[in-house]
């Protein structure tokens, strides 16, 4: 009763009920949307990419951090990605691995220079965010890697599929369930949560808030990375401005899916789960004859309906907490 | 009980001090727990406890002097190696995770583990339901932490002391917000870890139980120790002589002057879970003390007079009308100045010069069409900062680099230049100098003497003494004296502060 009584009452199950009214909406619209071999390919790959920065993004965001650098270190990926398989013969498991350590790399910069020189996160991953893009714009200049660079198992990658499941869908879930399994049943995922609930009482704790936090931003970094990956062997091309925005995407993922920017709250799957209502809307409103212009507008309102939702059961709890400590 | 033998005790402190810069919070701290004893550590505010405690911790490290534990000498450079040695510490405000259960706050970083590293919740809760029953409490493993009353968090820390296996438990000030039945409970819990071996230092201010519980007390005062008696052969009055233990001077001359009518006027003012049921007024030309120790709820009630923060019940006068709550605004104008007892962070606008921080106040008066001239905010300071004194280069030095004297003179001009009835001043000379303290002394004095009211709030015991008309005595959130000039001693005023209701 009590395990089906928090299923209900989850934030997740409520991201999943409007996913759901979104989808059901739109097919009815035009049920290629869903029922047609591309339309369901597309509904299922199209997220995978936003799931996984979204998942580096919730760690970052539950110990009281964010990382807006995200877009910046998957645009520098895809595009060394794509230089890897220009320059050199490396098999394919091999760049993929250097562009992952690639991505943790730049996250451990963020990390080191938050941890150490205490800057708050907004303040210099918003400067790492510009300034990775720059690096981009300067190595790539005009310049842009196309299809015909990339090795054509690479590509198949990202057209591919496993029985009816395409393998970037496969990539985005196995990193889902393998952050979260690591948020809930290790003592390190557990302490990203205890820090970001209350940095003081971490501090008198003994937690080793520097370790975790750094450790957090190589996650976000690394994460990023594979999407950069996901990007290249998806789209196939790469210039300077592959990623460009994502970074509010993933934060707006998350926070739809109750992970709160203060810290502490939320869980991956419920940013996954707004990563999947994010870009399901964002395909399904031209198909609803929404004009382009009002789409942005709708994920304004998601994230703002989803922290005055918050707000408004936080208020809720807090009362009833006092009103049971009172008897 | 403990008795006196040779082998070292189980943590050792000797002639330990710590400063922060040229504040000295530690002078010589010294005290042996020996295994197997509850021994109270009692002091003034200020007298250095928690200090002390925040050393042993691990929070700070000492500049000087010996800390050894089972007689090897330590050096904590984190709370985790001091509680990897064995040392446990429940803070008086309990510090959890709000948004972690209760099992995991118990247990966070050394949660049972099963298979494959992961953590094994069904034992974690099973551990921390056994705890609880340990303890006599019911408490949810599965709960949040959020929202728990005191007592109950003050059991979690507990439990995470006694999960912890600690040697040393350090307990400071457990039952300030803790009902009859809730101490009882500790006690009990606390006697039982006693027997098993484990020294229990407790830190609290009230006597009862300190002579209730503990075997051996240990007295400081000013940054130093005082003295160590078994409780058996001690008594209240021998400790409140060692707490207060000098002697009230001269220093703070307060000329008395004629009392008028009463100008602030407070009535059952009450905020749940700060204060309740405060009343008291303030008359002309006189100056009310208001005595406690830390954590009493004075700075609260001062707060909500001026109404920096809400109260839920209870009314407010200023010459006989009544002030809207949480309203500074309205405050001000009716005449009311609060010089906060953070002044660095409260009272001034540290980047800001000296002529900009006191015309602050009356921005409202200088203006014409909303716009602010530099030379009218020096004129209109110049005339205070010279009357006050102020010792700062020039008008637009900035603030934050004057002493804290002439800081606080900056603050004070700026409510004095508002012209206010009544002046409600927090600390008013913490952390200044002797010489600038005797003339803050001298201009309160002489502004009551001017038909001004004023309520200063004040850790210092001879400062209220020698200033107050009146001295009002808040323990734990009320009112419990209002004692006359002619009655006030140290004695009585640390009474009513420690003992609940005087009669």
């Amino acid at each position: 009763m009590n395990t089906f009584k928090r299923l209900i009452t989850a934030r997740e199950t409520g991201i999943l009920i409007a996913f759901a009214i979104v989808l059901v909406a739109t097919t009815v619209r035009n049920p290629n949307f869903t029922f047609s071999g591309d339309g369901f390919r597309d509904l299922l790959v199209t997220p995978a990419m936003l799931i996984i920065i979204a998942v580096g993004q919730a760690v970052v965001l539950i110990t009281r951090n964010v990382d807006l650098s995200v877009g910046s270190i998957l645009g520098l990926s895809a595009y060394l990605t794509g230089q890897l398989f220009i320059g050199t013969d490396l098999p394919i498991p091999v760049v993929a691995l250097l562009v992952i350590i690639f991505g943790g790399l730049l996250g451990l910069v963020n990390g080191a220079l938050i941890a150490l020189a205490k800057v708050p996160a907004l303040v210099i991953t918003l400067g790492t965010m510009y300034a990775y893009r720059g690096i981009n714009v300067m190595w790539t200049g005009s310049d842009r890697v196309n299809a015909s660079d990339f090795p054509k198992a690479f590509l198949e990658i990202g057209t591919g599929k496993l029985w009816f499941v395409p393998w970037l869908t496969i990539v985005a879930i196995v990193v889902l369930i393998a952050v979260a399994w690591v948020m809930r049943n290790t003592r390190s995922g557990r302490e990203f949560y205890a820090i970001g609930s209350d940095p003081a009482a971490a501090h008198l704790y003994g937690l080793p808030a520097t370790k975790r936090i750094i450790s957090a931003f190589i996650l976000s970094g690394a994460l990023a990375g594979l999407a950069g990956l996901v990007y290249a062997s998806r789209y196939g091309t790469v210039d300077s401005q592959a990623g460009y925005g994502l970074e509010l995407d993933a934060v707006g993922a998350a926070v739809i899916g109750g992970v709160a920017i203060a810290g502490g709250v939320g869980t991956v799957w419920g940013a996954a789960v707004g990563a999947l209502l994010l870009t399901t809307i964002n395909r399904a409103l031209p198909v609803l004859g929404i004009p382009d212009f009002w789409q942005r507008a709708v994920v304004g309102v998601l994230i703002i309906g989803a922290i005055v939702l918050d707000r408004v059961l936080a208020v809720r709890q807090a009362r009833r907490l006092a009103k049971g400590a009172d008897r | 009980m403990s008795t006196t033998n040779t082998a070292p005790p189980l943590l050792r402190l000797a002639d330990v001090s710590k400063s922060f810069g040229a504040v000295i919070a530690l002078r010589s701290g010294s005290l042996d727990l020996a295994a197997g004893s509850i021994h109270a550590l009692v002091g003034e505010n200020g007298a250095g406890k928690s200090t002390l405690v925040k050393i042993v911790a691990g929070l700070y490290r000492r500049d000087g002097g010996i800390l050894e534990l089972d007689g090897r000498s330590v050096d904590f450079g984190s709370t985790a190696e001091s509680k990897a040695a064995g040392i446990a510490v429940i803070y008086q405000e309990p510090t959890l995770f709000p948004d972690l259960s209760v099992a995991e706050n118990i247990f966070m970083g050394r949660q049972p583990l099963g298979r494959l590293r992961r953590i094994d919740r069904g034992r974690m809760r099973a551990e921390a339901t056994a705890l609880f029953e340990r303890l006599g409490v019911r408490l949810d493993p599965d709960r949040l932490a959020r929202g728990l009353s005191i007592a109950d968090q003050q059991i979690i820390e507990i439990a995470k002391a006694i999960s912890l296996d600690a040697r040393v438990l350090i307990m400071d000030e457990p039952t300030a917000a803790l009902s009859g039945v809730e101490v009882e409970r500790l006690f009990a819990v606390a006697r039982s870890l006693r027997d098993e071996g484990r020294g229990i230092i407790f830190i609290s201010h009230r006597f009862e139980e300190v002579f209730d519980l503990c075997d051996t007390v240990t007295v400081m005062r000013d940054g130093a120790y005082v003295s160590t008696a078994r409780i058996s052969e001690t008594s209240v009055d021998e400790i409140v002589r060692q707490m207060v233990g000098r002697d009230i001077d001269e220093l703070f001359p307060k000329t008395p002057a004629p009392i008028g009518e009463a100008i602030l006027e407070v009535e059952r003012l009450t905020r749940v879970g700060a204060f309740s049921d405060v009343s008291f007024t303030v008359r002309a030309g006189e100056i009310v003390g208001l005595a406690g120790l830390v954590g009493a709820g004075r700075s609260e009630v001062a707060r909500a007079i001026f109404g920096v923060d809400q109260y839920d019940s209870g009314t407010v006068k200023v010459g006989g009308r009544r002030l809207r709550g949480g309203d500074p605004a309205a405050a001000m104008l009716a005449g009311l100045a609060f010089v906060p007892e953070d002044r660095r962070k409260q009272g001034l606008v540290i980047g800001w010069g000296v002529a900009r921080n006191i015309a602050l106040a009356i921005q409202r008066q200088l203006s014409s069409f909303g716009f602010i001239t530099g030379r009218k905010e020096n004129a209109a300071a110049r005339i205070w900062a010279s009357r006050l004194e102020v010792k700062a280069a020039a008008l637009d030095t900035e603030v934050g680099t004057l002493s804290g004297g002439n800081q606080q003179k900056v603050v004070l001009a700026k409510w004095l230049a508002t012209e206010p009835r009544v002046l409600i001043v927090d600390e008013p000379t913490r952390g200044i100098d002797v010489g600038t303290k005797s003339e803050v002394h001298r201009l309160l004095s002489d502004l009551a003497g001017r038909g001004m009211a004023i309520l200063m709030i004040s850790s210092e015991l001879p400062e209220v003494l020698g200033m107050a008309d009146r001295v009002l005595v808040m323990r734990e959130g009320r009112l419990t004296a209002d004692i006359p000039r002619a009655e006030a001693t140290p004695e009585t005023v640390m009474h009513a502060a420690t003992h609940g209701a005087a009669s």
